[in-house]
């Protein structure tokens, strides 16, 4: 690469194997200080993996990690840390039942004689919160957090020490654009500071909009490397999927028919008021809003995984549904946004994971195995998951996660799938892929709700949209009316045709 | 590119690791005492687990599904004195035959079927800590066991007892009721635990309750289901321990919760839920009992070191588990 700064870490034609399985092959990557890297490719490419070795938590199998130009070995993530290398992970690291404080402070407690100083960690916690246009209280416990504030929370930890080398990995995929341009612009103060910034992301609009250098993997091997001018998003996409991408989108030609779920009056205490929807056989109705706006909340609501109260008529018949296991009964499924904490047991294999949902499908008095390993066979080809079949689930990379959690509620087959958030951490690929798989749910005349955060994806794969706003539904958009400034319009509440004035929730 | 092969079968240590150390016990007892693989002795170690290994193999359900039940001593100390009070009182009408002691059985099925649903229950309705609610049920039934014998001693008629006691001493070909009984028990559970819906259902509701919530799994139901199911093992094993010595007191079955929760933890069932096996819970209770036999057949070491003895092997135990699970 042409540039004149000596590299601050290297990676130097790095192995890694887990058991008999290679899955990095000899890969080399340079970090420059004051430089944005982008490391990008598709799921299980190897991307988390390379950065957990750069942070000193693996050890290659084979190859160097060079700090300032010399061959290291770090013994533990605390020398890595001290060395000025901080790793942001893709699943949150956070101790949730300690506050934000504790949390941005464990392990490196500020002291004075024996006793904590907490006044001084109070107003280093509320500078560094401030810098990062994040309003949590600093005595909130990670808890009750939101997704981007506790991702919010791990950046502030990471700005704490001071970090010369920052790896975060996949850091935008629980964030909304607002808070994404807050993380970019922090991103960029980093760089003008003289940090080396590495990162991944799957939106590559992100990538295209920050990155200096740009590093391309596929299949556990770079495939392409070097200035992230060089390439166009389109590139990118082409050399992380080793295949020229059409349309991400798959045209909306499913015709709509009966009604299959109609929603009145439906009230989540603290989340939503008053709800009412219809959908149809045949159709993808996208759900709109920013997180937090009571999405979430409402349809898990409507699949009795929390309390609420209205009429639901599912397929015109009245129904009360108070838990999810009803609600399944019933045909109705929901595909939880939160894989880690309530999709997938970690612990667990791919087997058990796919068939918990449908279990009494394999059920004979005793469980047919025979029959899983058919469901999962079938599973890995019509998803196309990677992995090693014998791995534990948490061993995956986040995208295949992805995948198998929705193997998992489609092998329920239910006739009404809310699908929350259904590409968050997933590659362009794949996301074509899954979009497709959708629409033909669809067109199969099966009735499906898609809540998701990515505008582009709402509009690109529903037929209506509903935008939510404070816990209420502010409008319906379809067809060509549904665009991002309409959404945004009535997701911020700026609509004119938004009633009077919210009351506060 | 999928890699379809299995996954090679390792020999963990938290699998071979039980085995080994009864292994290692069979040995030392055969080396220290001639009598030790004399039958009597065998049939002696194996009848006296019967009563913790039934418990146990219910706890192992309890444990696996994330729960904890410190009650089923106490549990088993009561309805072996409801048991002898109603036999007793029933004596007058039924005469001393199959009818009282099947009377006796039914009521100690159906007192600690209802004892366990009781505490799951309170746990699952009410959604209290299953420590605290079986810490509670525990001195429950302590003192109510105390309050019915007044203090003493419960016994059951003189003619009753020698009646009932043949379902304790004797049995089919040499072996004793209480073992085959016991047997049967751990192969079932074994059955439901690793085949059975239910066993998936308990693991991951251990491994992740909020995992199995959202994948339509009746969580409550089964952490139910796990609690009933220890409450009538009680009762069974409490069926087998009556005749053996024909009475109950405020000191019957005292530790034996600790007992069953060590026999499962040692072999190699997680304590905090999410993995268990009914086998290794086998292995945990012969492990327990050979060492305070081998203390007994031997003067080696003073029998009233045993305690210590299996407190250190509990915590080795938890070791190696931890150890293989860091090696994986
Ligand atoms: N501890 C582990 N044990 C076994 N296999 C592992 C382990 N960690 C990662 N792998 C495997 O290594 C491969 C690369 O995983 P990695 O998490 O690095 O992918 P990734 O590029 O970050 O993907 P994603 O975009 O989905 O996050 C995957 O096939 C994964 O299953
Ligand atoms: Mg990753």
């Amino acid at each position: 690469m042409g540039h004149d700064l000596a590299p601050v870490l290297e990676l130097r034609q790095v192995s890694r194997s887990f058991g008999p399985i290679e899955v990095l092959h000899g890969v080399d990557i340079a970090l420059q200080p004051g430089r944005v890297h982008a490391l990008i490719g598709e799921n299980g490419a190897g991307k988390s993996t390379m950065m957990k070795i750069m942070a000193g938590y693996q050890p290659p199998s084979s190859g160097q990690v060079a700090l300032d130009g010399k061959p290291i070995a770090f013994a533990s993530i605390g020398e890595a840390e001290a060395r000025g290398i901080s790793l942001i992970h893709q699943e949150f690291n956070l101790a949730e039942q300690l506050t934000v404080e504790e949390n941005i402070f464990l392990g490196r407690e500020l002291h004075r004689g024996p006793f904590l100083d907490k006044p001084a960690m109070r107003a280093r916690v509320r500078e560094l919160l401030a810098a990062l246009d994040c309003r949590v209280p600093p005595e909130r416990r990670v808890a009750q957090l939101s997704n981007s504030d506790k991702q919010m929370v791990e950046i502030a930890k990471a700005l704490l020490r001071d970090t010369r080398v920052l790896i975060m990995d996949e850091p935008t995929a629980v964030l909304t654009r607002a808070e994404t341009a807050v993380l970019l612009r922090q991103v960029r103060a980093l760089r003008a500071a003289g940090t080396a910034v590495l990162f991944t992301s799957h939106k590559l609009d992100e990538v295209a909009e920050i990155a200096d250098d740009l590093t391309i993997m596929r299949d556990g091997a770079v495939v392409w490397t070097g200035l992230a001018a060089g390439m166009d998003e389109h590139g990118m996409a082409t050399a992380m999927v080793g295949r020229e991408m059409s349309d991400l989108f798959p045209p909306k030609d499913s015709t709509p028919g009966e009604i299959a779920l109609e929603v009145t009056g439906l009230n989540v205490p603290g989340h939503a008021r008053d709800i009412g929807l219809t959908l149809r056989r045949g159709e993808v109705l996208g759900v709109a809003g920013l997180i937090g706006s009571g999405r979430t909340e409402t349809f898990e609501a409507l699949c009795g995984l929390r309390p609420g109260s209205g009429r639901v008529r599912l397929f015109g018949r009245e129904v009360r549904i108070n838990h999810p296991w009803q609600a399944q009964a019933l045909g109705m499924c929901y595909l939880t946004e939160d894989r880690k904490t309530r999709g997938l047991l970690l612990q667990k294999g791919m087997r058990e994971n796919l068939t918990l949902q449908a279990l009494a499908k394999f059920d004979r008095g005793l469980i047919d195995t025979r029959a899983e390993d058919r469901a999962l066979d079938q599973a890995i080809a019509d998803f196309d998951i990677r992995g090693h079949r014998g791995a534990l689930v948490g061993n995956l990379s986040g995208g295949n996660q992805q995948k198998l959690l929705f193997a998992k509620t489609l092998l329920a087959d239910p006739e009404i799938i809310i699908i929350d958030e259904p590409t968050r951490g997933i590659d362009i690929g794949t996301k074509q892929q899954m979009y497709g798989f959708i629409r033909r749910l669809a067109a199969q005349g099966r009735a499906i709700v898609v809540i998701s955060s990515e505008m582009q994806e709402v509009i690109g794969l529903a037929d209506r949209v509903l935008v939510m706003r404070h816990g209420r539904i502010t409008g319906e958009l379809a067809g060509s009316d549904a665009t991002e400034e309409a959404i945004v319009r009535l997701a911020m509440g700026v609509a004119v045709s938004a009633p009077q004035q919210e009351s506060a929730t | 590119m999928t890699d379809t092969t299995k996954a090679p079968i390792r020999l963990s240590m938290s699998v071979i690791g039980p085995v080994l150390g009864l292994l290692a016990l069979i040995v030392a007892g055969a080396l220290l005492n001639p009598n030790f693989l004399g039958w009597d002795n065998i049939v002696n170690v194996l009848a006296r687990s019967a009563f913790i290994g039934i418990i146990a193999v219910g706890m192992t359900f309890v444990i696996t599904a994330g729960g904890l039940d410190l009650s089923v001593g106490s549990m088993a100390a009561f309805i072996a004195g409801l048991m002898i009070l109603v036999m007793n009182s029933a004596l007058p009408a039924l005469g001393v035959g199959i009818p009282v002691v099947l009377l006796g059985m039914a009521v100690a099925l159906a007192g600690g079927l209802l004892a366990g649903l009781l505490n799951g229950l309170i746990i699952t309705r009410l959604g209290i800590e299953a420590f605290i609610v079986t810490l509670g049920s525990m001195g429950i039934y302590r003192s109510l066991v105390t309050w019915l014998a007044d203090g003493g001693t419960l016994s059951l008629d003189f003619s009753l007892r020698s009646f009932y006691q043949p379902v304790y001493y004797s049995g089919i070909l040499g072996i004793s009721w209480p073992i085959l009984v016991f047997a049967l028990v751990v192969v079932l559970g074994e059955i439901v635990m690793r085949a059975t819906a239910f066993g998936r259902h308990c693991a991951a509701i251990g491994s992740n309750d909020q995992v199995a919530k959202y994948s339509s799994v009746r969580v409550a139901r089964v952490r139910l289901m796990t609690y009933a199911g220890l409450g009538l093992l009680v009762g069974v094993a409490t069926i087998m321990y009556v005749p053996r010595l024909g009475s109950a007191s405020a000191a019957t079955g005292v530790l034996w919760e600790l007992e069953a929760i060590a026999a499962v933890i040692i072999g190699g069932t997680v304590l905090k839920g999410g993995f268990g096996r009914v086998w290794g819970t086998v292995i945990g209770v012969l492990i327990l009992s050979l060492i305070s036999n081998i203390l007994n057949l031997t003067d080696f070491v003073s029998p009233y070191l045993n305690g210590a003895i299996q407190g250190a092997i509990i915590i080795l135990a938890v070791v190696l588990q931890r150890e293989s699970k860091a090696g994986t």
